[in-house]
């Protein structure tokens, strides 16, 4: 019951990562740009979400709004790097796929090198700590697993029904779907395709760094320079699974986070276990089984995805 | 005249190579160090004497070997970056081999590991072939998530099956390869290794293929328009496959050289990003095998300056890595305006209107 229970309710709370990384992917998707870049947009993430309240209280304990100021800047500095990705493959039209592994080994790098430099080896933070809700959480099983969690886990999971209103009821969202669809069109009814592009991008770049920053914060507590360990690119493949819609996203990053709960919680509750390396594999192996049995949802995505907009260019 | 487009390139080259400079001199303040010191400890250490050369030049071969196998892959349109994952599987399969092989002559021994090493690496690029050609998975998405799946499985073969007996400490890693496994040094107290042949031979073979061949102008026409090769009637699933497994064979490659020149055993981290970098030295090389050599020789150069700077500076030798990840940012871009018409017509204007005209007079 315990290992059931400390299961879900870690689930509940890691999946936030995953969740909006990979909202932030769906939004540079939608809009026609594959960003492999996650992954080191949300290193550098999670590298500013424990700097800044290193650098400010040391080791101790952080006050609240400290930690939060670093999820701030984490998400600004996502965002300035998803405009960085954006001179690259929208201003220059390089190949996205490739351009990608270069930001991911770009800010990968780049989290590693100031880590070493600025705090040196692993330590740990307290981070944002948890908040019981008075009254709900004493509700027995469902209380510790639904609402033992801080705020930054609520503020996230409410980004969810935000994102999906965003994408489909808003204009901006509109605008969005269309360049990523069918630019040429969207072109000549007068939208601004490689801002829309952009600003996409800045919306992705912001939400992956928010959840390298949460995954420091809130999740580990500490920082290494392999701490996203492939989590970016399984948010990429959860575009795919979820089939660009938020809400399936949603579920899908449930499912995966629930995955990698369950192996490091076979590891710690059943020590006896030897094989402990195929646990780790069984997410990553997950990605690819659900990669190949989702082939059809390939055509579901947004039919520009990857392909460069040059308005010049004679079809 | 093909003069001033040989000129618009060069002059595109230099920019990006001044802002690969520059944002690499920034990341240097930000640290805290002496940028020209840095620079000169990255340019000039290889060159101090012959050890230090021959270092850059075993770094030079992995390298060297997978970046080929990357670019057979780049060439027929699908991006390999699970040369890591192909490589630790190399180096499963020839650890294997080698530790199985006692008392056999060293003529047979040597060919049978690396033969090993690109088998399983082939096997292991063939599944993302084989999953972009027939179920449309994307390949970037497979092979990294292959990487992680294969580095688990070797942390897993080098602490269970392949553990060393003999060694106490606890540390995971596999036995000792006996020497008539190992390839040997070329000079006396210095760690170049024949592996180096290898990888001058497979640069000539994979020219061959891709230039040569029919296999390579049918694996280069699915890459450059993989809906007119079809039309053509060149069979493009079976081509995106069979340049997969070529290309995982080269880092199974790499990988088994990497063991029998360097390491001798098989130990956590061996790979040290060559997979990767990999990526990085084909893009350097315009995926050519011929321009590759020169590409992965400097990227040995920068490899290996992560040792010097770890010593000789407060630089962290991720540095190197955020270096690459920019120079593939740098390369992507530079290649479309390179090859860009419109801005090769204006420089053109802008500069060689003139020149023309007045040797037009004369």
């Amino acid at each position: 019951m315990d290992f059931i229970v400390n299961t879900l309710t870690l689930t509940v709370r890691f999946a936030v990562t995953l969740m909006i990384a990979s909202m932030g992917e769906m939004f540079n998707q939608k809009a026609g740009i594959f960003n492999l870049g996650c992954e080191g947009i949300m290193s550098v993430g999670a590298f500013l979400g424990m700097l800044i309240p290193f650098s400010m209280v040391g080791a101790g304990t952080a006050p609240g709004y400290i930690n939060i100021l670093g999820l701030v800047v984490a998400t600004v500095c996502g965002a300035l790097l998803g405009l960085l990705f954006g001179i690259i493959v929208i201003t220059f039209r390089a190949p996205q796929g490739i351009a990608g592994i270069g930001m991911q080994m770009f800010g990968v790098g780049l989290a590693g090198t100031f880590f070493r430099s600025f705090i040196g080896g692993t330590q740990s933070i307290t981070g944002i700590s948890a908040f019981e809700i008075p009254l709900l959480s004493k509700i027995p099983v469902i209380g510790k697993i639904f609402f033992t969690h801080n705020p930054v886990v609520y503020f996230a999971y409410l980004l969810v029904p935000v994102a999906w209103y965003v994408i489909f009821k808003t204009p901006w969202g509109l605008k969005v779907r269309a360049v990523g669809t069918h630019p040429r069109a969207a072109d000549s009814l007068g939208i601004n395709v490689t801002r829309i592009r952009y600003e996409s991008l800045a919306v992705g770049g912001a939400m992956a760094g928010f959840a390298g920053a949460f995954l420091t914060l809130c999740q580990a507590k500490m920082f290494n320079a392999e701490i996203i360990n492939g989590r970016g690119f399984i948010a990429v493949a959860l575009v795919y699974f979820g089939q660009w819609h938020p809400i399936k996203i949603f579920l899908g990053a449930l499912l995966f986070t629930f995955a990698q709960t369950l192996q490091t919680q076979i590891q710690i509750f059943v020590p006896q276990f030897q094989y402990y390396e195929f646990l780790t594999m069984l997410p990553y192996l997950l990605v690819i089984v659900v990669l190949a049995f989702n082939r059809k949802s390939n055509r579901l995505g947004p039919s520009a995805l990857g392909k460069a907009f040059n308005r010049e260019m004679r079809v | 005249m093909n003069n001033y487009k040989l000129i618009y390139k060069i002059s595109v080259i230099i920019v990006a190579v001044l802002i690969a400079l520059l944002v690499g001199a920034i990341i240097i303040l930000a640290v805290g160090d002496d940028v020209f010191k840095t620079y000169w400890i990255i340019i000039s250490m290889p060159f101090k004497n012959m050890r230090s050369f021959s270092e850059v030049l075993i770094r030079m071969i992995p390298l060297l070997i997978v970046a080929l196998g990357i670019s057979v892959s780049s060439r027929c349109g699908i991006i390999n970056i699970g040369a890591e994952g192909q490589m630790y599987m190399g180096i499963i399969a020839s650890t294997i081999v080698a530790t199985n092989c006692q008392g056999l002559p060293k003529f047979i021994v040597v060919p049978l590991c690396i033969l090993a090493g690109a088998v399983a690496g082939g096997l292991y690029g063939f599944i993302p072939g084989w999953l972009k050609a027939k179920l449309e998975v994307s390949e970037l998405l497979s092979t990294v998530m292959l990487n992680y799946v294969a580095a688990q499985f070797f942390a897993f073969c080098i602490r269970v099956p392949l553990l060393d007996p003999n060694e106490k400490s606890g540390t995971p890693m596999s036995r000792r390869i006996a020497e008539n496994a190992t390839l040997s040094k070329l000079f006396r107290g210095m760690s170049l290794h024949q592996g180096i042949f290898l990888a001058i031979i497979l640069v000539v073979v994979i020219y061959i293929l891709m230039f040569k061949t029919t296999w390579g102008y049918k694996m280069r026409a699915a890459g450059a328009s993989s809906r007119a090769a079809r039309y053509g009637g060149i069979n493009v699933s079976k081509y995106l496959i069979i340049s997969m497994v070529i290309s995982g064979a080269c880092a199974g490659m790499a990988g088994a050289v990497e063991l029998m020149g360097v390491q001798s055993r098989a130990v956590a981290g061996m790979t040290s990003g060559y997979g990767f970098s990999g990526v990085v030295v084909a893009l350097f090389g315009a995926l050519h095998p011929f321009w590759i050599v020169p590409a992965s020789f400097f990227f040995g150069i920068l490899l290996f300056s992560q040792v010097n700077l770890q010593i000789l500076t407060s630089v962290p030798p991720n540095l190197v890595k955020a270096l690459q990840g920019l120079i593939i940012l740098i390369i992507v871009a530079v290649q479309m305006v390179i090859s860009n018409p419109y801005s090769i017509e204006r420089f053109r204007k802008r500069f060689f209107s003139k020149a023309k005209t007045s040797r037009k007079e004369a």
